[in-house]
């Protein structure tokens, strides 16, 4: 090989090097934290109702069935693109959506909520954030799907959308009854 | 008195209030930054300094958990602190983390299958640099040491 073109290859490499890493990050956001507990049971929890706090509902009541859990707050603004979505396919979902409304203030929330209305089966109010330290919960949104004996099967951070719903929801929620069935 | 008058100027008022906003606002983020923990002793405390300086805020990622005034943090630094009281171990509460946040909490990534290239890809590296030159070296001080045998053409490459 001449050894002149070496250093050219060296630059071709390098250049194949960065173009790798932008063709990467394209798929892959480097901030996004992976979640451990994919695949594992989901932590257990009772937390209080959120209109109804003195009330708890938590895993005891979900086991059984597919559940949608998904991180809200009023104070997340990224929470509001996601929230027509919820309205307009939540139900159309087939599994139970349970809000999990996450540090908020209770008067807060229901005024968000009122705002643009509500779309769970039920809402449990983390107002500490200890139960969402056990999900990994780093932020809001962030939706959780676990399936009928209680484990987590899917995690997704950021708000939801329509193609969230259609290439990544639905087909595992379709898959979740099958197996139940 | 017109000294005085000329002193508190309406000029002179406004940076005094933007001086009182920059102190208020500072000392508001340090308020945040050191939320009082009851730490039995200095060594504690040290060894809580210590802990947190080692995992990653996972909202302002490029925040140590010592550092970082996100609410999430402020949280776990509150359940680092707990475990300790509770007697864990350092490793007991960094397994605690990683259950739940993934080796990403942890500055240090642990030596395993997906992290071998970033523990030994600069030393791949600079291994390869170093054969690299030594053949060179060793090419060149051949073609110096037997100028006669060397071929023809050869002289272009040496730049």
């Amino acid at each position: 090989m001449n050894a002149r073109l070496l250093p050219l290859a060296g630059f071709v490499l390098v250049l194949a090097l960065l173009g790798f890493g932008i063709w990467w990050s394209q798929y892959h956001d480097p901030r996004e934290v992976p979640s451990p507990l994919i695949d594992k049971p989901a932590p257990t929890f009772a937390l209080p109702v959120f209109d109804d706090p003195p009330k708890t509902f938590g895993t005891k009541e979900l086991a059984g069935e597919p559940y949608l859990l998904n991180v809200f707050a009023s104070w997340c603004f990224a929470c509001r693109d996601e929230h027509p979505i919820l309205m307009r396919e939540g139900k159309r979902l087939g599994v139970k959506l349970v809000g999990f409304n996450y540090k908020d203030e209770p008067a807060d929330a229901k005024r968000w909520l009122a705002q643009f209305g509500n779309p769970y089966d039920i809402i449990v109010a983390d107002v500490s954030g200890d139960v969402a330290i056990d999900f990994g919960v780093t932020g809001a949104p962030e939706t959780f799907l676990v399936d009928a004996h209680g484990v987590i099967r899917y995690k997704y951070i950021s708000p939801i959308t329509p193609e969230v719903i259609a290439t990544e929801l639905l087909p595992r929620i379709a898959k979740l009854k099958e197996a139940s069935r | 008195m017109r000294g005085c008058d000329r002193l508190l100027s309406s000029r002179s008022w406004t940076l005094v209030l933007i001086l009182a906003l920059c102190a208020s606002v500072l000392s508001a983020s340090l308020a945040f930054a050191i939320d009082p923990l009851p730490f039995k002793d200095h060594t504690e405390e040290l060894r809580f300094q210590a802990l947190t300086k080692q995992l990653r805020c996972l909202v302002c990622q490029n925040e140590s958990l010592a550092d970082s005034n996100a609410p999430l943090a402020a949280d776990l630094r509150r359940d680092v602190f707990e475990q300790m009281q509770a007697g864990k171990s350092d490793a007991e509460i960094k397994e605690w983390l990683t259950a739940r946040y993934s080796d990403f909490v942890l500055y240090d990534p642990p030596l395993h299958g997906g992290t071998l290239l970033l523990w030994f890809g600069p030393m791949i590296v600079v291994l390869a640099g170093a054969a690299a030159i030594f053949v060179i070296v060793r090419r060149r001080s051949r073609a110096i040491a037997a100028p006669n045998a060397r071929p023809a053409g050869d002289a272009e490459d040496d730049w």
